[in-house]
């Protein structure tokens, strides 16, 4: 790969990350607002440790939950993933198995929830969960098609997040410093017009002392 | 215990024949007793599902709660160390609530059924599609009646396995009941014609169902807000194409309680026969 390509990838890459983690939160956002629900999290399946990742969260717990971590395959995320199966459950704190299991997950036991696996292609990247919308009425189909049509946009946003990652691992092993130089184009790039032409004039300077440098 | 894979049960009545000789029709001649109106009334009056061995292929089965009863047998299906299949007698219960619910709604459909737990969730995500290989392998081998299946695969090297073990369900009289996808999703193995795939309605009625003329998805049964049982003794109200399936195994084995001679094509014509639209458009 020439040295301009992989310029012009790490460019690409850097950054995106953030961007791709704050289309995920606002997934999450707007599914929470459209059920008019508590709150909304995103989960994503590691598929090294086998375990579901809190991803993003909206509403009630989003501080502590983010980053947390349990097993794949168990309680309802873990079913709803396994079986590709969305699932509406309500007065869930008549289970007292599941209000102790969830209150050590989460830190509070909500009294209803929707769970829809995230799946984009052959695999499944995780599971959006809805958690305490209104039981105002009785849970419609149409709700279910709505759950599944933010399932989608969710699958795709956790789909470009997981990329942009092992992108910028491979940048960051590569051990070349191509992540750091990328890194300093994305932010000069992203510099306000009157401050962007000094950040290049610098970064011309920098590397006409470096290769003065090198050739001495 | 561990068990090693039990060998298929030898049923004479379904051993393959490869062609017929010339004079043989006699020899094959078969009973029938098809009304000329096949109602609902024929279809399962008065049965209670007795008889019937029902499988839920699910994440176990809380056995004593009281939309539940008893279940007969209940085993969990692993993989080894060696790549091996295990399938071992179960004493977890239930890992979620979903295969409690589903044996709640199939026993209040047919109350004297034989209940058998297959679990094949809580061994994690990873390797899950070849537990879900191994437990349905397992129950077609058991020669289960009806067999519940809320369960379903995305990954293609599935496929082609699947498909295999549902022909072989539909030639060896075990009726595969699978829940089909809400979304435009490629999986399996509900998509397969040698399966009774089930979506949901909206009504409130247990026993009303549809017969779908734009498949794949074939049927429509009672799907939304659903009173099920659950773990911890739990009732709780759930919607969802996997809640619905339930209600057409429950109906199976109505059916199969009352006409065990019936072939899973057979059975797909009865339920067709007493479908909700179907029978409406012929009153």
């Amino acid at each position: 790969m020439s040295d301009e390509l992989r310029a012009a990838v790490a460019a690409g890459v850097i950054g995106s990350q953030e961007t791709f983690r704050s289309l995920l939160e606002s997934v999450a956002e707007v599914s929470r607002a459209i059920f008019g629900a508590k709150a909304a999290s995103i989960f994503l399946l590691d598929e090294e440790t086998d375990e579901l990742v809190f991803e993003a969260v909206a509403g009630d717990g989003a501080e502590t939950l983010l980053g947390q971590r349990f097993p794949s395959s168990t309680g309802i995320a873990g079913w709803v993933l396994v079986t590709r199966q969305p699932l509406v459950i309500e007065d869930v704190t008549e289970d007292p198995r599941f209000a102790k299991d969830f209150a050590e997950t989460t830190g509070y036991v909500p009294k209803g929830l929707m769970a829809v696996p995230l799946l984009h292609g052959e695999r499944a990247l995780g599971v959006l969960e809805v958690l305490d919308r209104p039981q105002r009425s009785q849970f419609s189909l149409v709700e279910m098609d709505l759950l599944g049509l933010f399932a989608n946009q969710a699958a795709i946003a956790l789909d470009l997040l997981q990329r942009a990652r092992r992108a910028e691992a491979v940048l960051a092993e590569s051990g070349e410093g191509a992540d750091v130089v990328a890194r300093l184009a994305t932010t000069v790039g992203n510099l306000e017009d009157e401050r962007r032409e000094p950040g290049l004039k610098l970064i011309a300077a920098l590397e006409e002392v470096l290769r003065r440098n090198e050739g001495g | 215990m561990a068990q090693p894979e039990q060998k298929p049960e030898q049923r004479p009545d379904i051993r393959p024949a490869w062609s017929l000789p010339a004079g043989e029709g006699d020899n094959i001649a078969l009973p029938v007793e098809w009304p000329g109106e096949v109602t609902r009334d024929w279809a399962w009056g008065e049965s209670t599902g007795k008889g019937v061995r029902v499988c839920i292929l699910d994440s176990g089965v809380d056995a004593g709660h009281p939309l539940v009863g008893e279940v007969q047998r209940s085993v969990a299906v692993s993989i080894g160390a060696d790549e091996e299949v295990v399938v071992e007698d179960d004493s977890e219960g239930d890992l979620c609530g979903h295969g409690t619910a589903c044996a709640g709604i199939v026993r209040s459909l047919a109350p004297d059924c034989e209940l058998i737990s297959v679990r094949v969730l809580g061994a994690g995500f990873t390797g899950s599609g070849g537990v879900l290989l191994a437990g349905l392998r397992w129950a077609v081998e058991q020669g289960f009646d009806v067999v519940n299946m809320s369960l379903s695969t995305t990954k293609r090297q599935f496929a082609g396995l699947l498909h295999e073990l549902t022909d072989k369900a539909y030639f060896r009289r075990t009726v595969l009941v699978a829940s089909a996808h809400n979304m435009p999703v490629e999986s399996y193995p509900w998509r397969f014609s040698s399966v009774i795939s089930v979506g949901s309605h909206e009504e409130p009625d247990p026993m009303t169902f549809f017969y779908n003329p734009d498949p794949p998805v074939e049927f429509f049964a009672r799907g939304v807000d659903v009173e099920v049982a659950w773990t911890g003794g739990a009732r709780i109200r759930c919607t969802g194409n996997s809640f619905a399936t339930p209600h057409m195994t429950g109906l199976c084995a109505l059916v199969l309680g009352k006409h065990p001679e019936l072939t899973p094509f057979q059975l797909k014509s009865v339920l067709y026969l007493t479908s909700s639209n179907v029978e409406a458009a012929g009153e």
